[in-house]
């Protein structure tokens, strides 16, 4: 075989590997990039202008943290074709399960609720009122889920996953100097000092890369997908490229604000887009488009993870595969959710900024908790037999539990001694 | 009134569906994670005092 039919040969392969993976692709990525939803734009962007490149570091760290965490749904999913609440329900009782459905719910419209102001506030930068852009998110949502499929379904979440990658451009077009970002960007440092405001922040970036919604969210999806053990490698590989790509965009946010506006007092991503307009039109357009797919997505999952969750327990058919009228409960907790949080935007001199970052912060607090059932789940050898949890796995998840305890337990210190951290 | 009875019936249904846990825990291990629930929840409460200052 000459050199020629032999790259010929290696490119169709690689291709078709491509294609099988485009075909099978879904719950992991589309997870993770929905984990940058409208909060996250926001507190990547805050971060990017309160601490420049200084945090980049820490950023790259939540790659592995997010993969490890993700990974154990897919396994658990595949292995016991169950969703994780039912899944906390047949192991640990109605006790633990009803506190866990209930923390979910909790945070999955409170999530919901930050995810419509990111959608008003990126369109109210170009002109449209924040009702319309509520009224025709629903009917969009409503026609995305209603079409009966979970397949289409995924593959519609996966395009507005793409769109999300519109912050990687938007950083090489202001121009950023590469030599500061490696500088101070890759070298773990506590820039401003060790005090609330940065335990704020780090939190909030826990916060938006791994939230309780997730592990009900893919576990659910991988379930009503259909993946099998057999699927367990390729749902690893989709949960890692997920991963490293909602970080990337992560980093690529802070780079944009870090470059453009240095010290300048982020309070929202819309802010920050529009204070980029000043300087960029173009940036600060990319901004506001992708604060509103980042919305949009977040909101399209979001609101699946609970009504998944609900079904799962009152034993309501809940599937995306099913019918309006063969599945009615799941669809209507699926609406009441998204009208609901959609109704809170509309409230007058409602403090939507605040409630943004503090959702994030609320929801890292709580997922210790969830952590803490995902681990014992997977080190139930009797359901996951060979899928069981590895010693390493199991350090590596007690760790992250105990890093989050750590930091929210910092934070609570300076909320009530905000002079012990100065 | 008829609606309320069957949420709870359904609730009930639920609770004695679940009502043994498959995988058994030890006092120790249900005391540490009501511990744990306890504070966490602690924890957000002393978020949310700090949301209602800082919007009062």
């Amino acid at each position: 075989m000459n050199v020629f039919a032999r790259i010929y040969y290696s490119l169709s392969k690689a291709w078709k590997a491509v294609r099988l993976y485009l075909v099978i692709a879904g719950p992991g990525i589309v997870v993770m990039v929905a984990d940058n939803d409208a909060g996250g734009i926001t507190t990547y962007a805050a971060t990017g202008a309160k601490y420049q490149y200084a945090l980049i570091w820490f950023l790259l760290i939540l790659i592995p943290v997010a993969y490890y965490v993700q990974e154990m749904t897919v396994r658990l999913g595949a292995v016991t074709k169950r969703g994780h609440a039912e899944a906390i329900f047949d192991s640990f009782g109605a006790f633990w399960g009803w506190f866990s459905l209930l923390d979910l719910m909790i945070v999955d419209w409170l999530t919901l609720v930050t995810e419509f102001i990111g959608m008003t506030a990126a369109l109210a930068i170009f002109g449209v009122p924040p009702w319309l852009t509520v009224v025709a998110v629903i009917l969009l949502m409503a026609v995305i889920v209603l079409n009966g499929r979970y397949w289409t379904w995924e593959k519609i979440a996966l395009l507005f996953c793409a769109l999300n990658l519109i912050y990687i451009p938007s950083a090489f077009m202001v121009h950023p100097s590469v030599h500061d970002i490696l500088r101070t960007g890759l070298v773990p440092n506590f820039a401003g000092g060790f005090n609330g405001q940065l335990f704020f922040y780090l939190m909030a970036n826990i916060g938006t890369t791994i939230a309780p919604w997730m592990l009900f969210f893919q576990q659910s999806a991988v379930v009503d997908k259909g993946m099998l053990e057999k699927d367990i490698p390729w749902g690893r590989f989709d949960t890692m490229l997920g991963s490293v790509l909602t970080v990337v965009v992560a980093v690529f946010i802070v780079i944009v604000t870090g470059t453009v506006l240095p010290g300048v007092d982020i309070d929202s991503a819309a802010q920050a887009a529009e204070q980029l307009m000043k300087t960029d039109r173009y940036v600060g357009t990319f901004l506001a488009i992708g604060l509103f797919d980042a919305g949009l997505l977040g909101a399209i999952c979001i609101s699946l993870a609970s009504s998944w969750a609900f079904g799962e327990i009152f034993g309501w058919a809940h599937s995306l595969n099913t019918k309006i009228r063969e599945a009615p409960w799941f669809y209507a907790s699926y609406f009441l959710t998204l009208i609901t949080a959609g109704a809170v935007v509309l409230i007058p001199n409602a403090p939507l900024v605040l409630i943004t970052l503090f959702v994030q912060v609320v929801a890292v607090t709580l997922l210790p908790a969830a952590l803490v059932f995902l681990i014992l789940l997977l080190n139930d050898k009797a359901t996951m037999g060979e899928y069981c949890n590895s010693l390493r796995q199991n350090l590596i998840g007690g760790f992250i539990v105990i890093a989050i305890v750590v930091l929210s337990t910092l934070y609570g210190v300076s909320v009530m001694f905000p002079n012990l951290f100065q | 009134m008829n609606s309320l009875r069957r949420l709870r019936a359904t609730i009930a249904e639920i609770n004695h569906r679940y009502g043994t846990p498959r995988i058994a825990m030890s006092p120790a291990v249900r005391l540490s994670l009501m511990a744990l629930r306890v504070y966490l929840l602690l924890l957000v409460g002393l978020m949310v005092f700090r949301f209602v200052t800082l919007v009062s």
